[in-house]
């Protein structure tokens, strides 16, 4: 019957819905463009004219003077500047190996405990990350300042007498970073540890192997795409934090996201801020690539 | 994995790293109810600092900003995102690949470049910065992540349950409505959710892209915590945790329920 129907059904020159429920391609092409369309607007196109913009230069009144040069590229190699991109890759990196290492064996506590409890305690490490960014790094504002609470804390316990002065330093930016940034390391390196089958260890074990070599030999290579996963997640949003410096850094402590910030907003230097972007853009882009060439665009990363 | 429990010190050392991540939380909400204005040492229980918070003004204005951006960013951004999440799942067109990198650029780059991309996109084609600038943002950033999360969803989606309802001559139409849709609701749902908590939680975008008036909750509170510390950020902390800690019960109560 119902090919009977579609059999008496007049020809039609062109019909748009006919094309869509005839055309395969079609229908995908329809169901893609929004988001082709609006991704292309509001991402290529504001990087595409990032990248002219760094070539440009600052007219004299703040505008933006149309001639082609390097000069803010060069200028990203003064000492000045030389000095913050050393730092922002310092602090992001040692934010990257805290977060690896303190994580680490939580990620391995959580990929062994027993199976009823753990999709709770994972829950448990994601909860406190749901509430607002700002939120958290006010927070430790609250516990790191001087004669704050760390400082209350720890002269009641009498380890120490003096305040400790670390609010406005670059101690302080990393415990605010690490505190941003370990969930980003955990999650992927509980889902790689949790996929190794124990037969695995067990064949270590018979095979001689002590379990803190089977741990060597065999946990922690098994482990490495979670590593990597991580690594990714963290090093990227920590290069370009500005938050955290700007909230618990105080003016010592300025990154290169900072850096790009301030040019936007207050030295209203665009060409300049655009220039400082790209290097970020383009040491980001290093590193995934660099990363996922060695251990491969896994699932880990879109948990 | 092995059923045997981890070993003491692993378990004594995990309790620490949660220590860690809860005790700034918890400080945060007790010293909200401080009568210290300084906030440094405990002196007594008030709720004086509640009743500062719903009295003022500029706080109510930032909820309301925040909440519209919100709720029609995530509105946009779930269904431009699921149309593409089936697309990608089901379909091969040109430029696929093409497709599916797009998806990964707003993930991957720095947020502080997407920001300024945007502040300088919309100055150049004069377009006043203001809540309207913010929720397209939001969008743009909000749709890759509504894509991965129902994907993941659609992996293990079987089409024959497709292919049955149109033999039984349901249109394309109808068979997205009344099978297709229901199925994978769980994940546009959850996709919804976190394109909801991303928008409510995001500052870094939404400080570029602001302009005078529409200042939202995240940049308010920017704006006070970076030159004091009262204990009425503090209040207005603990509402905004409990609010988006009964949002994610809601959330996950709704999808216990659907499967």
């Amino acid at each position: 019957m119902i090919t009977e129907q579609i059999g008496e059904r007049p020809k039609l020159k062109f019909s748009f819905t006919r094309l869509l429920r005839e055309n395969f391609k079609a229908q995908g092409i329809f169901l893609i463009t929004p988001a082709n369309l609006y991704l292309f607007i509001f991402i290529v196109i504001p990087l595409i004219i990032v990248v002219v913009l760094s070539f440009l230069s600052r007219g004299s009144y703040g505008g933006i003077e149309f001639r082609f040069n390097l000069t803010n590229y060069t200028r990203l190699f003064d000492p000045l500047y030389g000095k913050v991109m050393i730092f922002s890759l310092g602090v992001g990196f040692g934010t990257t190996v805290i977060c690896l290492l303190t994580g680490y064996p939580l990620a391995y506590f959580l990929a062994h405990a027993p199976i009823k409890q753990r999709s709770l305690l994972l829950f448990l490490i994601l909860l406190p990350f749901w509430t607002n960014f700002i939120i958290r790094i006010y927070a430790w504002k609250m516990v790191l300042r001087s004669g704050g609470l760390l400082d209350v804390a720890l002269q009641w316990l009498h380890i120490t007498q003096e305040p400790l002065n670390l609010l406005y330093s670059p101690t302080a930016v990393m415990i605010g970073m690490v505190y941003e940034f370990l969930p980003f390391m955990i999650l992927p390196l509980y889902t790689s540890l949790e996929k190794i089958e124990n037969s695995l260890l067990e064949a270590a074990a018979d095979l001689g192997a002590p379990p803190w070599k089977a741990f060597l030999r065999v946990t922690l290579p098994l482990s490495f795409p979670g590593m990597i996963a991580g690594t990714i997640l963290t090093v990227i949003p920590a290069m370009g934090m500005f938050v955290v410096p700007d909230l618990l850094g105080g003016a010592k402590t300025i990154l290169i996201g900072n850096v790009i910030k301030n040019q936007f907003l207050t030295a209203r230097d665009w060409p300049f801020g655009a220039a400082a972007s790209m290097l970020l853009m383009l040491i980001t882009m290093v590193l995934t690539l660099y990363y996922t060439r060695k251990a491969g665009f896994g699932e880990e990363l879109l948990v | 994995m092995s059923e045997k429990k981890p070993a003491v010190w692993l378990r004594l050392y995990s309790l620490l790293v949660y220590g860690f991540i809860y005790a700034p939380i918890i400080i945060l909400v007790i010293f909200s109810f401080n009568t210290q204005k300084l906030n440094v040492r405990w002196e007594g229980f008030t709720l004086h600092w509640y009743s500062e918070l719903f009295t003022d003004r500029q706080i109510f204005v930032a909820t309301k900003n925040t909440l519209i951006i919100a709720i029609i960013s995530t509105l946009v951004a779930t269904v431009i995102g699921t149309l593409a999440a089936l697309a990608m799942h089901r379909y091969r067109f040109p430029m696929y690949n093409a497709s599916e990198t797009l998806m990964y650029v707003p993930i991957v780059i720095p947020e502080v470049v997407m920001g300024i991309s945007l502040l300088v996109f919309f100055a150049l084609i004069n377009f006043s910065l203001g809540i309207t600038t913010i929720i397209f943002s939001h969008i743009a950033f909000n749709i890759p992540f509504v894509t991965l999360v129902v994907r993941a969803r659609l992996h293990g989606y079987d089409k024959a349950i497709d292919e049955a309802a149109m033999d039984l001559g349901a249109n394309e139409f109808t068979t997205f409505r009344r099978v297709t849709l229901p199925t994978i609701m769980p994940g546009v749902l959850s996709g919804a959710m976190l394109a909801l908590t991303l928008s409510l939680d995001d500052y870094v975008i939404t400080f570029f892209t602001a302009g005078p008036g529409s200042t939202t909750l995240p940049l308010r509170v920017y704006s006070m915590a970076r030159f004091m510390v009262t204990p009425e950020i503090n209040a207005l902390s603990t509402v905004w945790v409990l609010f988006i800690f009964i949002l994610l019960a809601v959330g996950q109560f709704a999808q216990r329920r659907r499967i």
